[in-house]
């Protein structure tokens, strides 16, 4: 009612479903995003004792922890600045073997394009900890590798692995994915026309993909960095296990809210810090990807053959790609045989103790039961991270919409926020959402709700990422069109632009699912006894040495996405662009 | 036009209607546990099927139970908090978090887990007690022909450069335990000598604990300092490692039980506090391989755990260690002379 009143005035392109979605999605992240945050940010202006004290902010603010240049000088450097530059590191290489992934899978033939895109989908689906745990069983001081080296090439064994190394080689395996799904998509979705041009002004293949190609490619570069940069800040697990002495943000900020000093305050200033770097990768991005348009689908004739890829940039792009799939196919080895072997490296005696601890299915009186110690939680977090998925998928490509097609006051800021809450570590988002809906108008602490929730806007950053950045190529003329036949925006929205999303919501989907079932930070605060989440369980075996249980569950977890997420692939399917593909232009 | 749609919404509507049932009020107790998972479950079920009330239990560090109790102080999704090192509880115990309950087998209770309700004005009372010390990898001295360490003096030899891992007490209770025991064992201008040459000799400040007694385990560092049961249970897991308790003696920490205040299940809670100070209740640690020394006189020592005859016990100044002030002040020096020190 009150978007159909605003929508008289003219807010929002004058249709009440533009303005009822801008209201709903708006109330939904000042709710579940910047309240939450707020909460816990208003605790870096105050002392313990809850009053407000400046000076002391200024001062934790300032201090030499975070922003000390000690490494140039043998000691440590401040978590700021390890952050940044681990951050930047890996958004660099996950772009740029993303890049490597898409163009080898998208633009060539090679036979072994649906083994890329099987293990490039592995670390998606894989518990947080179990990559880093796999790293260390493997090049740990007492590793597999690093012991095979000392035997047989002399090479002393040492612990390179704890440190920069370590965590940076643990996120480009992990983050990689994302960043292909990003490129592949948007690889796809270029028009094969400006190509084809340029090809018939006998451009060599090279210069084809240097000024045609690569500037196209713009928008997903960019989203694929800023993905990869912000995991790369919020992510905790990898640092927890394979960190060493290489202190980042957000496992100080977990830290120093749970730690023996358990200081909120310091907690709040850091996680600001964190913010402020999203915000200026944000910046970054607008501005490299300045005014200029990015569009090649549209209402016209799209047929056409795409370049054929230079060569030196496929063979450069296989290079690339080799060693990582080695190193993923050893982690994943690691894992799915270390669950059923007694002790993976030392004693590796084949057996099936760990796995029927945690899925055994008894027969008892009343039948058959799920007796195995893992099973409520599993049941648990399908049953969530599924309620989880249509949501986040829906409110992630309604947001992308409205961000990219809609002109309406408040944009920028609206597109920050939808931001915001994937670069908060979950820690900081576990609090805030404690400490906004445990008391007052809204109670959600104690069920299932708040977990959803957590979930849902934890999440969402990525459907809208993806979708915005198909969109940008999806011509206006389409929308103009529809909209001059007399459609209206919710019409345009479903019949014109969702088909050719179809890629972007599957994605939006898989990632909802895929997080929702793998989070461990953002839930540890807001499991409850009736809701114990998988990866929760995990952390906890791995806690205290049951290396065991905990890598049989996540190889079970891993698995059970796998075709989980093969499935919904199929279903949701690719965008018909209806262009001729290569076997008949050659019969024409 | 929506229909689809619209049916979809519906249909998520009432699954998050079905989410957002309350949990049900008679006879079910929330608890937070502070100790290993197994040792945890063994509990709930246990006293479940002694009692018939259903418990539910959520398993976090003592830091993380701390940090949620006070985020969720307006409105306390807990009844009981069991289990995890005493500092958190203590400070719980002095925010007013916990509730004051005074139970009748208090005098049934071993001396330090009478003090440590004394000390809280009964707001939490100890449940166990876990000595501090170190465990080498065994396979690792003998390969390289060193003397195992006995002593916290042997840990800053050089032969052990880079070789000793403790937790950061800025975030584990474990190490701070660590540094308050150095300080009052040496007092505190050795003990930072002390602690500026043992940094020579650490490869890594981990921040979870029990992390060093795990890596010493799997070899990936030679010495790790941790609680000796921590050590000792890694020790039953099969790895080659060896528990010690260091010559000069060693501080220790007691587990703790506290009633969280206001919280749903009042009547609950107290019965649960009252059964798990029985040694009956106790003796269900060693049986989850956990060998810390129980509270209640009756309860036998575990024969795994370490041997108290042998362990040298300071005698630890608990209210002047676990107080906010001292602790700020000790781990604002510890972090700046020591670990942002040159090697």
């Amino acid at each position: 009612m009150l978007a159909r009143e605003l929508a008289k005035r003219g807010y929002g392109d004058g249709q009440s479903f533009v303005t009822g979605s801008l209201l709903l999605i708006g109330g939904a992240i000042a709710m579940f995003v910047a309240y939450p945050i707020l909460c816990v940010l208003t605790s870096a202006v105050r002392d313990d004792a809850g009053a407000f004290a400046p000076a002391l902010f200024l001062a934790k603010l300032t201090g030499h922890s975070i922003w000390g240049f000690d490494c140039l000088t043998g000691g440590a450097c401040g978590v700021a600045w390890n952050s940044l530059a681990l951050a930047t590191l890996v958004g660099v290489v996950t772009t740029l073997l993303g890049l490597a992934f898409a163009l080898l899978a998208v633009r060539t033939d090679l036979p072994l394009k649906p083994l890329l895109r099987g293990l490039s989908i592995l670390p998606i689906v894989t518990p947080p900890f179990v990559i880093g745990l796999a790293l260390i069983l493997l090049f740990g001081r007492a590793g597999m590798v690093t012991n095979w080296l000392a035997l047989h090439a002399g090479i002393p064994r040492s612990r390179w692995i704890y440190g920069i190394w370590g965590i940076g080689i643990a996120q480009v395996l992990a983050f990689t994915p994302i960043a292909f799904m990003i490129l592949a998509g948007v690889l796809a979705g270029i028009s094969p026309t400006l190509e084809e041009a340029a090809r018939m002004l006998r451009a060599t293949p090279w210069r084809i993909f240097r000024s045609v190609t690569w500037p196209l490619l713009r928008p997903g570069l960019t989203s694929a960095f800023l993905i990869g940069f912000v995991e790369s800040l919020a992510d905790f697990a990898n640092p927890l296990v394979i960190g060493g002495n290489f202190n980042v943000l957000s496992t100080d900020i977990f830290f120093a809210v749970v730690g023996a000093s358990h200081d909120q305050g310091r907690a709040a200033v850091l996680a600001l810090i964190l913010l402020v770097f999203t915000l200026a990768a944000f910046a970054v991005q607008s501005w490299w990807l300045g005014k200029a348009r990015y569009t090649t689908v549209t209402g016209k004739g799209d047929s056409g053959l795409h370049a054929p890829l230079p060569l030196r940039l496929r063979a450069a792009s296989l290079l690339a790609v080799v060693p990582w799939l080695l190193l993923t196919i050893g982690v994943y080895g690691t894992i799915l045989a270390g669950g059923f072997v007694a002790q993976i490296g030392r004693d590796n005696t084949p057996t099936m103790q760990y796995f029927l601890t945690a899925f055994s299915v008894d027969r008892g009186v009343g039948g058959w039961f799920l007796s195995g110690s893992a099973w409520p939680s599993f049941l648990t977090t399908l049953e969530l991270g599924l309620i989880a998925m249509p949501i986040t998928a829906a409110l992630g490509v309604l947001t992308a919409y409205l961000l990219d097609r809609i002109r309406f006051r408040g944009r920028d800021a609206f597109e920050f926020l939808t931001m915001m809450i994937f670069a908060i570590p979950g820690t900081v988002i576990g609090i805030g959402y404690i400490l906004a809906f445990n008391a007052g108008a809204i109670q959600l602490t104690g069920t299932g709700l708040i977990i959803v929730a957590a979930f849902v806007f934890r999440n969402m950053p990525v459907g809208i990422r993806a979708t915005l950045a198909s969109l940008t190529q999806i011509d206006r003329g389409l929308d103009e069109a529809s909209l001059m036949l007399r459609a209206s925006r919710a019409a345009t929205l479903r019949r014109v632009i969702l088909p050719l999303l179809r890629p972007a919501i599957a994605t939006a989907m898989i990632y909802s699912l895929v997080r929702a079932m793998t989070a461990v930070s953002a839930v540890i605060f807001l499991v409850t006894g009736g809701y114990n989440l998988a990866t929760v369980y995990i952390v906890g075996r791995a806690d205290v040495g049951e290396y065991g249980v905990a890598i049989v569950y996540a190889a079970v977890l891993i698995v059970f996405m796998m075709i989980l997420l093969l499935t919904i692939q199929a279903v949701a399917g690719k965008a018909r662009f209806g262009r001729r593909d290569e076997a008949v232009a050659v019969v024409s | 036009m929506f229909s689809t749609r619209t049916r979809h919404l519906a249909f998520a509507m009432l699954c998050l209607a079905g989410l957002a049932r309350p949990a049900a009020a008679e006879s079910t107790l929330i608890m937070y546990c502070g100790v290993d998972e197994n040792w945890c479950r063994a509990m709930t079920t246990e006293y479940q099927k002694q009692s018939g009330v259903n418990v539910q239990m959520i398993r976090m560090s003592a830091g993380e139970i701390y940090a949620r109790l006070r985020a969720e102080k307006e409105n306390p999704q807990a009844d009981i908090w069991w289990g995890g090192t005493g500092d958190p509880h203590l400070q719980a115990a002095e925010e007013g978090l916990t509730e004051e309950y005074r139970s009748a087998s208090l005098p049934k209770l071993r001396d330090w887990a009478q003090k440590q309700a004394e000390r809280s004005k009964y707001r939490t009372v100890g449940i166990y007690l876990g000595a501090l010390g170190f465990g080498y990898n065994t396979e690792e001295i003998k390969s390289r022909k060193l003397t195992p360490p006995a002593c916290w003096a042997d840990l800053i030899k050089p032969e052990f450069k880079g070789e000793v891992q403790m937790a950061d007490p800025n975030s584990s209770g474990t190490a701070w335990t660590a540094l308050a025991t150095l300080v009052q064992l040496m007092g505190e201008e050795p003990a930072f000598a002390y602690l500026k040459k043992l940094h020579a000799n650490i490869n890594e400040y981990t921040k979870a604990g029990a992390a060093p007694a795990q890596a010493a385990g799997m070899g990936e560092t030679l010495i790790g300092i941790a609680f000796q049961h921590d050590v000792i249970d890694v020790a039953i897991r099969g790895k080659p490692i060896q528990v010690v308790s260091p010559c000069e003696g060693t501080g220790y920490e007691i587990g703790s039980m506290s009633i969280v205040k206001r919280g749903k299940h009042p009547d609950e809670a107290r019965k649960f506090y009252e059964w798990a100070l029985t040694a009956d209740a106790q003796k269900l640690g060693a049986a989850n391989r956990s060998y810390q020394v129980p509270s209640n006189a009756d309860a036998p020592i575990p024969p795994q755990g370490p041997d108290l005859s042998k362990v040298r016990l300071i005698d630890y100044d608990f209210a002047k260690y676990g107080s906010s002030a001292e602790r700020k002040r000790l781990l604002a020096r510890w972090s700046t002379e020591v670990k942002a020190g040159a090697k």
